[in-house]
């Protein structure tokens, strides 16, 4: 999950890395008193989960509070990558000698967290890396052994940085390993660390990724940043249909059914587990299908849980049958599928053998399954029909709606 | 042959007694796979399906031979669980556990390695070598999984346990049967990638070719390709990608957790590309699988 840059600031606030001053505003007349809190000229940043802020006019200057209301109003009506403005943060202006970058982040196949430094930072880090990479630094570091400052030292060292440089800078790098190390980040960047006129240090602009798996784990961190458990930091905010999507899957422990996303198609899925539903989605949409949903069931969901799963993607606008799709599957039980999604049909008040346009849950119990499915007249399929043709049968039906 | 497992491995399940462990247990015995025992701590002296429980990992080591063990803990335990099977001394240690944080899993992939083990996982369903012995859940009920793994020339990778079951169902039904599947897990960092495990598939006389299962996200389909270019390889490789859907939905997360896409390389149509170029022909659909591969195997 992306932190926007003001909480990032704060995390790094609290590991004492230096900043330049800032006051978040949420409305022009917060940021016209935001600038004469900071003083002097300011930079006035739009805060939104997306790079590109600056191409999309989404970063101003402005000498004054009256100048700072008036490019706040400007920056809040426009979108960056099709990400709503939060916000804008008012930030003192600091003249910068040199830009440096610094980065942590796991590299997949050292399968090691590696320290990204280079002294050409504030421009793009991949353009540094392809044609300058003199000015780059990688340096991974041990999982096991306690962390230590020397492995920041040796990253901004190795672009050249010495004399009274190191040291300020290996204490900001360090910071970050620590914060990415404790805080369970997948990316932690300060781009661009400023050298101002005066030899000292700040940072200018951050971003951070917490990884998804340890949001628990932070609670205390992402409360105090005043985030909600119920902001999910996705390219768009959950609808509706998603978020009752989520409470169906809490209900109880027992499997997944649920992670459900919206799409304005006419066949609702039914969809499993985790691969098979990558593998399904695709399926229906290269036969010419229109999925209402995507969503993932696995790990054997009680027959509660896939009959309200199955009523929530019924309830949708626009969906006029469903397909319920899984691969072989290992440890849920095809018969427990087969009873929940038929009571979920029955309690929506329709016709098990009208609305399922197709099942295919081969695997674990499949003819107790085959059983249930066979009395409400449903058509299933076993696993000698691929999940292609499956889904290539769904859509077919769907052609007489 | 096969590889990781074979028809003497010994091994025992840590957390035996959660419910899901409770019918793996059954669903290894009824396959003929040799578990030994099971660890829950506070359990010792009970058995689950006859198989004796233990408090430690090291009451079974200290006693007879152990070759493997299943991690099939809860999540806040399981990084626990891996440290204490790696110290006793075994050398493959298979993680069903999902939703581990990837900071431990880093954690206990080092460890192993210093310590001379392999891990599979974490996210996964295990390792099955057909007719031969089975260590983790894949294919479920003992029946079931025998129809979906009949023994053959295929060895099979894949980032979905579930696909791994499906793929190798396809390449049964049509006559290939697998020498060794591997569910290697979903997450952003597992314990051993498709390369990692090639050596150990081109060493084996019984493998003629593989099938792999991949999904956005990551580094290991690239790791693959470079593979494929500098090992001399003479494994015929089919590959399916699933989630291509999601290229065009950058920011949204969708399957496993290791799906995320954090840069240009990691979407489908890249690692397409690469694997392409590497020699790795890509399947648009399942059936395609053992289609390709007999051209190549004959």
């Amino acid at each position: 999950m992306r932190l926007y840059e003001f909480e990032a600031k704060e995390v790094l606030r609290r590991a004492r890395v230096p900043l330049p001053k800032s006051v978040m505003a949420r409305t022009p007349e917060e940021a016209e008193t935001a600038a004469s809190e900071v003083g002097g000229p300011v930079v006035l940043k739009s805060q939104v989960l997306s790079g590109g802020r600056m191409k999309a006019g989404a970063i101003k200057f402005a000498e004054d509070g009256a100048g700072a209301r008036a490019a706040t109003a400007e920056i809040l009506g426009i979108t960056v990558n099709g990400q709503q403005s939060v916000g804008v943060l008012v930030e003192e202006r600091r003249d910068v000698a040199q830009e440096y970058y610094a980065a942590v982040t796991w590299d997949g196949r050292a399968k090691r967290p590696v320290i990204i430094f280079s002294d050409m930072g504030g421009i793009d880090i991949e353009e540094v890396a392809e044609q300058h990479p003199e000015h780059l630094s990688r340096t991974h570091f041990s999982n096991l052994a306690p962390l230590s400052d020397y492995q920041a030292k040796v990253a901004v060292s190795r672009v050249g940085v010495t004399g009274n440089d190191l040291g300020p800078l290996t204490r900001i790098v360090a910071a970050l390993v620590k914060v990415f190390v404790e805080r369970d980040m997948t990316l932690a960047e300060i781009n661009p660390i400023g050298k101002l006129a005066d030899g000292t240090f700040v940072a200018l602009d951050s971003h951070m990724d917490m990884e998804q798996e340890a949001r628990g784990t932070h609670a205390d961190l992402l409360r105090s940043l005043g985030i909600p458990d119920e902001d999910t930091r996705m390219a768009r905010p959950p609808t509706e249909f998603e978020i009752a999507g989520a409470k169906v899957n809490d209900a109880d422990t027992r499997g997944v059914a649920g992670n459900i996303t919206e799409f304005d198609g006419n066949l609702g899925l039914i969809i499993g587990a985790g691969g098979g539903s990558l593998t399904l989605f695709d399926a229906v949409r290269a036969a010419g299908g229109n999925p209402a949903n995507y969503c993932e069931i696995g790990g054997n969901p009680s027959v509660a849980k896939a009959a309200a799963l199955t009523k929530l993607v019924l309830s949708k606008p626009g969906v006029d049958k469903i397909a319920v799709m899984m691969n072989v599957v290992s440890n849920t039980r095809a018969d427990m599928m087969a009873r929940g999604i038929v009571k979920g049909v029955i309690e929506a008040g329709y016709d098990p053998a009208e609305k399922i346009a197709i099942f295919r849950i081969p695997g674990s119990w499949e003819e107790e399954g085959f059983a249930i499915l066979r009395k409400y007249g449903v058509e299933f399929v076993d696993r000698s029909v691929s999940m292609h043709e499956a889904a290539a049968r769904a859509v077919a039906k769907m052609a007489g709606t | 042959m096969s590889i990781l497992i074979d028809e003497n491995t010994t091994f025992i399940i840590q957390g035996i007694t959660g419910r899901e462990a409770v019918s793996m247990t059954r669903e290894v015995l009824d396959y003929g796979s040799k578990v030994i025992g099971g660890v829950t701590p506070g359990r010792k002296g009970r058995n689950v399906h006859g198989v004796p429980v233990e408090d430690t990992v090291r009451a079974f080591t200290e006693r007879e031979r152990v070759d493997a063990s299943v991690v099939a803990v809860p999540p806040a335990f399981a990084t626990d669980a891996v440290f204490e099977a790696i110290e006793a001394g075994i050398k493959l240690v298979i993680i069903v556990t999902e939703r581990i944080p990837r900071k431990q899993v880093a954690q206990f992939v080092e460890y192993a390695d210093q310590h001379g083990a392999r891990i599979i996982g974490p996210n996964c369903l295990g390792v099955i070598s057909p007719g031969k012995s089975r260590v983790g859940g894949v294919g479920g009920a003992a029946e079931s999984t025998r129809r979906a793994f009949q023994p053959g020339v295929v060895g099979v990778m894949s980032r979905s346990g579930g696909m791994t079951v499906e793929i190798s169902n396809a390449l049964s039904e049509a006559g290939l049967g697998i020498s060794t599947a591997v569910s290697i897990g979903g997450d952003a960092i597992i314990g051993s990638t498709y390369a990692e495990l090639m050596p150990l598939f081109d060493a084996d006389p019984a493998t003629k070719g593989i099938a792999i299962y991949s999904e956005p996200g990551g580094q290991a389909e690239a790791q693959l390709a470079d593979y494929m270019r500098s090992s001399g390889s003479n494994l015929p490789v089919v590959a399916f990608m699933a989630g291509r859907f999601m290229d065009a939905m950058p920011g949204m997360r969708f399957g496993h957790a290791g799906t995320i896409v954090e840069g240009r390389a990691d979407t489908t149509a890249e690692k397409i590309e690469r694997m392409e170029a590497a020699g790795i022909r890509v399947a648009e659909r399942i059936e395609d699988i053992p289609r390709f591969l007999k051209e190549r195997i004959g």
